[in-house]
């Protein structure tokens, strides 16, 4: 066994990472909840943000927390756009052909992301990116604490959203009982558009958060939503509080991982949990039994 | 008596299989019109494609004089044509207060406390389980709610398909009362409806489908006293 001296941050460490991942996994599982599709475009979505992120600060000296205001909004817009008018015209209906348009989606963005800053990896300095903050035996960065309670507070913004907002229970209606959501003039189109622009909004802000500590190519995104899938299935695909236990989790699973399997092995304690849920609970944690 | 709702030559279906085939109805203001017929006749697909969720293939739907056959659910909600469809598909997750508020969501959002409070005055049960989440509902009450949504938008058409499906045969007798209770009030009804008898007592004029088709339709007694509506129709 290790002693607390190290094990404590390790832990630390693993549930400020894991809170960015419960972030894109929010997307993802809200996207699944009431569309019932799995977003292969959301990797390369989240790519985008991290570029537009990075170009905010490049070009208009724009610090990541600043950016992260407008981009949200600007996130938001694009992702009910690309619902309204590109995945859900193509889909006619058919859960088959979202999953081929999203996939499709994904295949052009990174492309097209690939032809304009080639495969060329970039990072952004901040006067505070290397900060630290004493917690007890750990030095803690500082943009991850920061991240850490910027996730709390979008996932309870999320929650109020859901439960109070006639937009929130219209959501909910249309997840669970979608013809007598149209029976009660709800306009499912729209709420679909609103929910896929909510998960985009998420990537923004996950983007803003993690621009401070890491870097950006156009493949970036890609690590965050393999993790976060495995996020969605071991918090119940659709739940909001099992995306935001499970990245927690799973922030801590990769740490303590690598700790005692490496660090470049981190990730393989992440994939025996994924397996070992679709084994013995494939509902998730807080998912609703069939 | 003015036309509230107007339908002629309404054909629709699924994929390629028509199933209404060319179907002329009428429903007046403050009436309430039975539409009857045996399992498969189409009763169901007229509802969905009067309601906008399956959009017709052929044919006209007027509604206040609006042609609405074109329109999407939400917009035909918004103009008072209500649907409270069968298997009831109320919100499971939700509580039954939020079912009702959902209710208003297209239609008298102003106006969602006093409707509320004329829900609850209609049906007390509701409002002693307003906070219960509706999924753990009994049949009965979860049809309550169904309906109550419905009244919640300020019908001035309100369709039931089957309310009676399920209910045992007090809670039927009491829903009778109700449609009465409700048309009292001013709003006209198409009630689909198995309970035969029980439907032609409460309605004023009826139409009887089979196999996509009107083949009987006049005054409640006319339809109740014809030799052919039983033996030919119903299946009985
Ligand atoms: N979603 C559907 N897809 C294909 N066929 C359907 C669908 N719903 C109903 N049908 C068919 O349409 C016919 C009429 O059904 P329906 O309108 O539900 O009848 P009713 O309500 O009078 O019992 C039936 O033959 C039924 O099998
Ligand atoms: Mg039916």
């Amino acid at each position: 066994m290790l002693s607390p001296i190290i094990l404590v941050p390790a832990v630390l460490n693993g549930l400020l990472t894991g809170a960015v991942y419960a972030l894109v996994a929010l997307g993802l599982t809200l996207i699944y909840g009431v569309l019932h599709i799995i977003n292969f475009a959301h990797g390369a979505l989240l790519t985008c943000a991290m570029f537009a992120a990075f170009f905010a600060h490049r070009l208009l000296g724009l610090d990541p927390y600043l950016a992260a205001l407008g981009l949200t909004p600007v996130f938001f817009c694009l992702g009910y756009g690309l619902q309204r008018f590109v995945i859900g015209p193509a889909a006619h209906g058919e859960d088959r052909n979202i999953l081929l348009v999203t996939l499709g989606l994904a295949v052009v963005i990174e492309n097209a992301l690939l032809y304009a800053f080639r495969a060329d990896t970039r990072t952004i300095n901040l006067p505070y990116g290397f900060d630290v903050v004493e917690v007890g035996p750990a030095f803690l960065s500082v943009p991850r604490v920061i991240g850490f309670g910027v996730v709390i507070a979008v996932a309870l913004a999320l929650w109020l959203i859901m439960r109070f907002t006639d937009t929130g229970k219209a959501i909910r209606a249309v997840a669970r009982e979608k013809l007598g959501a149209e029976l009660s003039g709800i306009d499912v189109a729209h709420i679909y558009a609103v929910t896929f622009g909510l998960g985009t909004a998420c990537l923004a802000i996950a983007a803003c958060l993690l621009l401070p500590t890491y870097y950006v190519n156009p493949h970036a995104g890609n690590a965050f939503v393999l993790i976060a899938f495995t996020i969605v299935v071991l918090g119940g695909m659709g739940s909001v509080a099992g995306a935001l236990l499970g990245g927690l989790i799973i922030g801590v699973v990769e740490s303590l991982s690598g700790l005692y399997l490496g660090e470049s092995l981190g990730q393989v304690g992440i994939f025996i949990i994924f397996i070992l849920v679709l084994l013995f609970r494939p509902s998730g944690l807080f998912g609703e039994r069939a | 008596m003015a036309e509230l709702l107007a339908i002629e030559g309404l054909q629709a279906g699924y994929g390629a299989t028509e199933i209404l085939r060319g179907i002329d109805l009428a429903v007046n203001e403050n009436e309430i019109v039975a539409v009857l017929g045996s399992n498969g006749a189409g009763k169901s697909t007229l509802n969905r494609a009067i309601s906008g969720v399956l959009p017709p293939w052929r044919g006209t739907i007027r509604f206040e004089g609006k042609a609405i056959e074109r329109a999407r659910p939400s917009a035909i909600v918004a103009q008072g044509l209500i649907h409270v469809p069968e298997g009831r598909r109320i919100f499971p997750n939700m509580t039954v207060a939020e079912n009702l508020d959902l209710g208003c969501y297209a239609r008298a959002r102003a106006r969602r406390a006093e409707n509320r409070a004329r829900v609850f005055g209609i049906f007390p049960r509701l409002a002693e389980r307003q906070a219960q989440s509706a999924g753990t509902l009994s049949g009965g009450e979860q049809q309550m709610l169904a309906i109550g949504r419905g009244l919640m938008a300020e019908p001035k058409l309100l369709i039931l398909d089957e309310p009676s499906l399920g209910l045992s045969p007090k809670l039927v007798e009491e829903l009778f009362a109700l449609i009465q209770r409700i048309n009292a009030q001013g709003i006209a009804l198409l009630l689909v409806e198995q309970n035969v008898m029980q439907s032609l007592e409460v309605a004023r004029r009826a139409y009887v489908l089979d196999n996509g088709a009107i083949v009987l339709q006049g005054s409640a007694a006319d339809v109740r006293d014809d030799p052919d509506l039983k033996r030919a129709y119903l299946g009985m």
